[in-house]
């Protein structure tokens, strides 16, 4: 089962539904009752310059799934990658990328949905590590409204490579973004960070699963949400430890506020460790803005909206602070606060 | 200055204050002590308007204006400020953002330019170095990790920035060390003002040697039931507050 077979084969049959374990907060069966038909053409030249564009080396657009992007990074090699997955009307598409970094290359890979339209979308991302080799991914989405949109990373570490990655989403109508990570020979260092800001009635689902199966791997795990008016929250975190993987070091921490009494947000951490020796821990918070502080800056002569946005900026800022390229970073604070105060 | 006049209030439906009557005059300092559960703290709530407590009758006024009617933040950009007993943890939040926040709001509040960013930073930096606290630490988000004596330091730093008519302290004394104690105290003692006044609550004498009332109020069962000179403080340090809780 899989949205990209479905969309192949035009046949919901194929969509994943609720009775899949992994995708049952986000029904995909349940609400597509027809698959649209192919996405129409389009030319890339069209659209206009991507917000991350003027910080990279080169520019990549995947427009309504056409043309799959392959890029190499060759060994040693380090460079500033935009990556644009961008969807237009009411059709359904499937993009596809496939990126490989040489030994001890270096990307900073600046990744971001964009759309406009009812479309259903599925984008299909591999990333494969040679030893020594670092990403670094921030991925942007900006799915519509009334869209469907579901992206998957599959990520290959090699030993003495890392992988940071933070994911910043304002959902869809349906949203998944899902990164799959394999430590295979472990010694890998790996952040997974993540923040959702939802409104009206759009969903977000961040989904990952990490397998360590080697020595000494980390896993350091930050996602934050915000969900306000009937919006939806999904965090699924999962890593699994396999027997001999010792000295894994994973760490998974979830926190999310809901603004109001409508927003809902269904969270599901999983450590499942087959090896002996292992430091793994992962926490859960979900809960209201605190009241007490909220008056205390209030007391000081802060209004309420602008109270609320502070803290809540303050909660979320924790990732977002994250985003190591400072452009980046402060294209993404923007982004932030425009969802934050915007409503 | 502040009026409080046959005030009552309840929290979760259960009265707390039960006509209370208060009036501190500009230029004065006021004490409020009484027993745990008297409405000290209450009060202090009830004056800044936190939700949750209810004012059922009386009237609470500052230079005339009804602060009843106001949102806590109106009330601050009209000059009223609370040091909080516990002082809030702010994470993600530098404490110099929060006070800039602070500051700017109440100016806007009260149709005033806002201050510019080399003017903040000194008055941040003269602030900090009167009440000795490291410059840097205004830097890190606002309580988070600091001693029970570097928060209530903070409070009196956020008080002198803003520069408030009208101040309660809470239990300000408590968990601070002597050393502590005197900085803060001279810290509250430098904002003394003819145009200013001030309440400070507390369970203790011990404040008071440092920070002198010009007038002590005893407070028992959600109403004053006595008033008087600085010596009333020593009196209750010596006999305790029982003759007034049978008087309340």
């Amino acid at each position: 089962m899989s949205l990209a077979a479905a969309i192949r084969d035009r046949d919901p049959a194929a969509l994943p539904s609720r009775r899949d374990e992994v995708w049952r907060w986000t029904d995909l069966r349940g609400l597509i009752r027809e698959v649209p038909p192919p996405s129409a053409r389009m030319d890339p030249r069209d659209l206009g310059p991507g917000v991350f564009d003027h910080l990279a080396t080169s520019s990549y657009v995947v427009a309504n799934g056409l043309e799959p992007v392959r890029i190499e990074i060759s060994a040693g090699e380090r460079t500033i990658v935009a990556l644009r997955f961008v969807s237009r009307g009411q059709g359904a598409h499937a993009a596809l990328a496939e990126i490989r970094l040489g030994e001890g290359a270096r990307l900073r890979l600046l990744e971001t949905y964009e759309g406009e339209g009812a479309y259903l979308a599925d984008a299909s991302l591999s990333i494969t590590l040679s030893p020594g080799a670092v990403v670094e991914r921030i991925v942007l989405a900006d799915d519509d409204p009334e869209a469907v949109s579901v992206s998957h990373a599959n990520v290959k570490l090699a030993a003495g490579s890392e992988f940071g990655q933070i994911v910043l989403t304002s959902g869809a109508r349906r949203q998944r973004i899902e990164t799959r990570v394999v430590h295979p020979d472990g010694g890998a260092k790996l952040r997974l960070d993540g923040v959702y800001l939802l409104e009206g009635k759009r969903h977000a689902d961040l989904t990952t699963v990490v397998e360590h199966q080697g020595l000494d791997g980390v896993t350091m795990q930050m996602t934050k949400g915000v969900v306000r008016d009937q919006a939806r929250g999904v965090f699924q975190g999962r890593i699994v430890v396999a027997e001999g993987a010792d000295r894994t070091d994973a760490r998974m921490e979830h926190h999310a506020l809901i603004v109001g009494d409508r927003g809902e947000v269904d969270a599901k951490p999983e450590l499942e460790i087959y090896a002996d020796d292992v430091a793994c821990s992962h926490g859960n918070t979900i809960g209201a803005l605190d009241q007490e502080a909220l008056f205390y800056a209030r007391q000081r002569g802060i209004p309420e909206p602008e109270a609320r946005a502070l803290l809540t900026e303050a909660f979320i800022g924790e990732v977002v602070d994250r985003v190591w390229l400072e452009g980046a970073r402060e294209i993404v604070r923007r982004w932030a606060a425009q969802r934050l105060r915007g409503a | 200055m502040l009026t409080v006049s046959n005030l009552h209030a309840a929290v979760d439906g259960k009265e707390i204050l039960k006509g209370l009557t208060l009036e501190v005059p500009a230029g004065e300092v006021h004490a409020l002590m009484g027993p745990n559960g008297a409405g000290k703290s209450t009060l202090s709530y009830v004056l800044t308007g936190r939700d949750g407590y209810e004012v059922t009758a009386g009237s609470a006024t500052l230079e005339g204006e009804d602060l009843l009617a106001l949102s806590p933040d109106e009330r601050a950009a009209r000059g009223v400020f609370l040091s909080f007993q516990y002082p809030l943890e702010i994470p993600g939040v530098p404490a110099l953002t929060f006070i800039r926040t602070a500051l700017n709001a109440q100016r806007r509040a009260r149709g005033e330019a806002e201050i510019s960013a080399p003017e903040f930073l000194k008055l941040a930096r003269r602030t900090a170095q009167s009440l000795k606290i490291d410059f840097e630490m205004l830097k890190r988000p606002l309580n988070v990790g600091f001693s029970g004596g570097e928060k209530k330091r903070m409070e009196i730093l956020q008080m002198a920035m803003l520069s408030p008519r009208f101040l309660i302290l809470d239990e300000t004394d408590s968990g601070l060390d002597i050393d502590a104690l005197k900085i803060v105290a001279e810290g509250v003692n430098a904002l003394r003002a003819p145009d200013r006044a001030m309440l400070i609550i507390t369970h203790y004498q011990r404040l008071l040697d440092y920070i002198r009332p010009h007038r002590v109020h005893v407070l028992s069962a959600g109403r004053i039931v006595a008033s008087g000179g600085p010596e009333l403080a020593l009196e209750l340090e010596r006999e305790g507050y029982d003759k007034y809780a049978r008087a309340a």
